[in-house]
C-alpha cells in the first residue's frame, strides 16, 4: 500500500477532505500533527511516509517541516524550496520576473524614506503589503503620500522583522474581481473569479466565488507560474489589468479550496490525493 | 468521546474519529484544539490566528 502523510497544524476543511480522499484512493494515510509530533535527524529516517502533503497553515512551520521531511527522505508536496518562494511575496515577484511572467509592478524598500521614494516612482495609488501573510491581512491602499506616511508610521511600531521590509505594488484597477487558478501537477482543473465590491477580493475577506472557464491562456500562465516557483499543488492568483491583460499577483503553496469545491463541484481534494499517490508510485 | 474543557472544566463532546489538530468550540465560549496527549486525546486553548498563517 502507498504511504502518504499529511502534515498540518490546524485541521481546516481542506485537510479533512484530503485525508478522506486519500483513504478513498487506497493510500495508507498518516496524519502528522506538526505541533504535537517531534522528529530527529537522522534517527527518524524511513519512519515517515514516502510522500508527504505539506498543509501547515503557518508559513514558517510549512517551510521548516517540509525541509525536515525532505531531510528524512520524503518527497514533499510542495517542496520546501517551492514553499520558501510562495510564502514570500518578494521571492515570488523575483522568480516570476526572472521567468518572464507578467506581474504587477513591484518594488521593495528597506526604510520608510526609501518606501516613500519607491512609491513616487511607481506612482500613486500604491498597495503596500507584508512580505509574508495571507488572506488579505495587513494589505493597505495608499492613494497619496500622506496616506502612505500614515501606514508606514503604524508599521514601524509593529513587532516582527518583516514590518521593516516595504513591499509596494502598483494598484491594478481590476474589474471588481480577480482569479484563483488551481494547479495540480501538470493539470489546471478549475478556476474561480473572486468577486467583491472591495478592492481586496480574497474569499477570506468576503469575496464571492464564481466558476470561470480555464482558457488556454489561463492554463499556460498558471503552469508557467507553477514552474517558476517549483510547485505542484498551487493556487495562482491572477489580476486582470485593463491594458496589460493577465498579471500573476501571488502563488499560494498551501492553497485553500473549500469555496471552489462548493461553487464548482470540482473535487480538488480527490485530485490532490490521486496526484500524491501517483507521485509515490513513480 | 468526552474530553475536559481546560477553561471551564466541563465536559466537551467530540466525535470518536477526531484527530489531533481539530478545532472545537465549547458552550463556555472557548475555542479549543484537540491534541494527542500520550495515547489519549486532550483539549488546549487555540492560540488564534498567527501572523504567518495563511495559504
Amino acid at each position: 500500500m502507498i504511504g502518504v502523510g499529511v502534515a498540518y497544524d490546524i485541521v481546516r476543511w481542506e485537510e479533512k477532505a484530503i485525508l478522506e480522499a486519500l483513504k478513498g484512493v487506497g493510500a495508507e494515510v498518516r496524519p502528522i500533527h506538526l505541533t504535537t509530533a517531534v522528529f530527529t535527524l537522522p534517527e527518524d529516517e524511513g519512519q515517515i511516509p514516502e510522500v508527504v502533503l505539506e498543509r501547515s497553515v503557518s508559513h514558517s512551520v510549512a517551510v521548516e517541516s517540509a525541509s525536515l521531511f525532505e531531510g528524512l527522505g520524503a518527497r514533499v508536496i510542495n517542496s520546501s524550496k517551492a514553499l520558501a518562494v510562495s510564502t514570500d511575496k518578494v521571492r515570488t515577484a523575483s522568480v516570476l520576473r526572472a521567468c518572464g511572467i507578467p506581474a504587477p509592478i513591484t518594488g521593495v524598500a528597506f526604510s520608510p524614506e526609501s518606501a516613500l521614494k519607491l512609491a513616487s516612482i511607481i506612482g500613486y495609488p500604491v498597495v503596500i503589503k507584508p512580505v509574508n501573510g495571507s488572506w488579505g491581512r495587513m494589505v493597505a491602499l495608499a492613494r497619496d503620500e500622506e496616506e502612505l506616511r500614515a501606514i508606514i508610521e503604524h508599521r514601524r511600531y509593529l513587532p516582527g522583522i518583516n514590518s521593516r521590509v516595504y513591499l509596494i505594488q502598483e494598484f491594478v484597477r481590476k474589474p471588481g474581481r480577480d482569479l484563483r487558478v488551481f494547479v495540480v501537477g501538470e493539470e489546471v482543473p478549475v478556476a474561480i473569479y473572486r468577486v467583491s465590491d472591495h478592492w481586496i477580493t480574497n474569499t477570506a475577506r468576503g469575496g464571492r466565488a464564481e466558476r470561470v472557464r480555464v482558457s488556454d491562456e489561463l492554463r499556460d500562465l498558471a503552469l508557467r507560474a507553477a514552474e517558476a516557483v517549483g510547485g505542484e499543488v498551487l493556487g495562482v492568483d491572477i489580476l486582470e489589468h485593463p491594458e496589460r491583460g493577465y498579471l500573476v499577483n501571488e502563488v499560494n503553496g498551501v492553497t485553500e479550496f473549500k469555496n471552489t469545491v462548493r461553487v464548482t463541484g470540482v473535487r480538488l481534494h480527490e485530485m490532490i490525493a490521486r496526484y500524491a499517490v501517483s507521485v509515490a508510485r513513480r | 468521546m468526552r474530553l475536559t474543557c481546560p477553561i471551564c472544566g466541563l465536559e466537551v463532546d467530540v466525535p470518536d474519529d477526531v484527530i489531533s489538530g481539530e478545532v472545537v468550540e465549547h458552550d463556555c465560549g472557548a475555542v479549543l484544539e484537540v491534541v494527542m496527549d500520550g495515547s489519549s486525546m486532550a483539549l488546549r486553548p487555540l492560540d488564534g490566528v498567527q501572523e504567518d498563517w495563511g495559504e
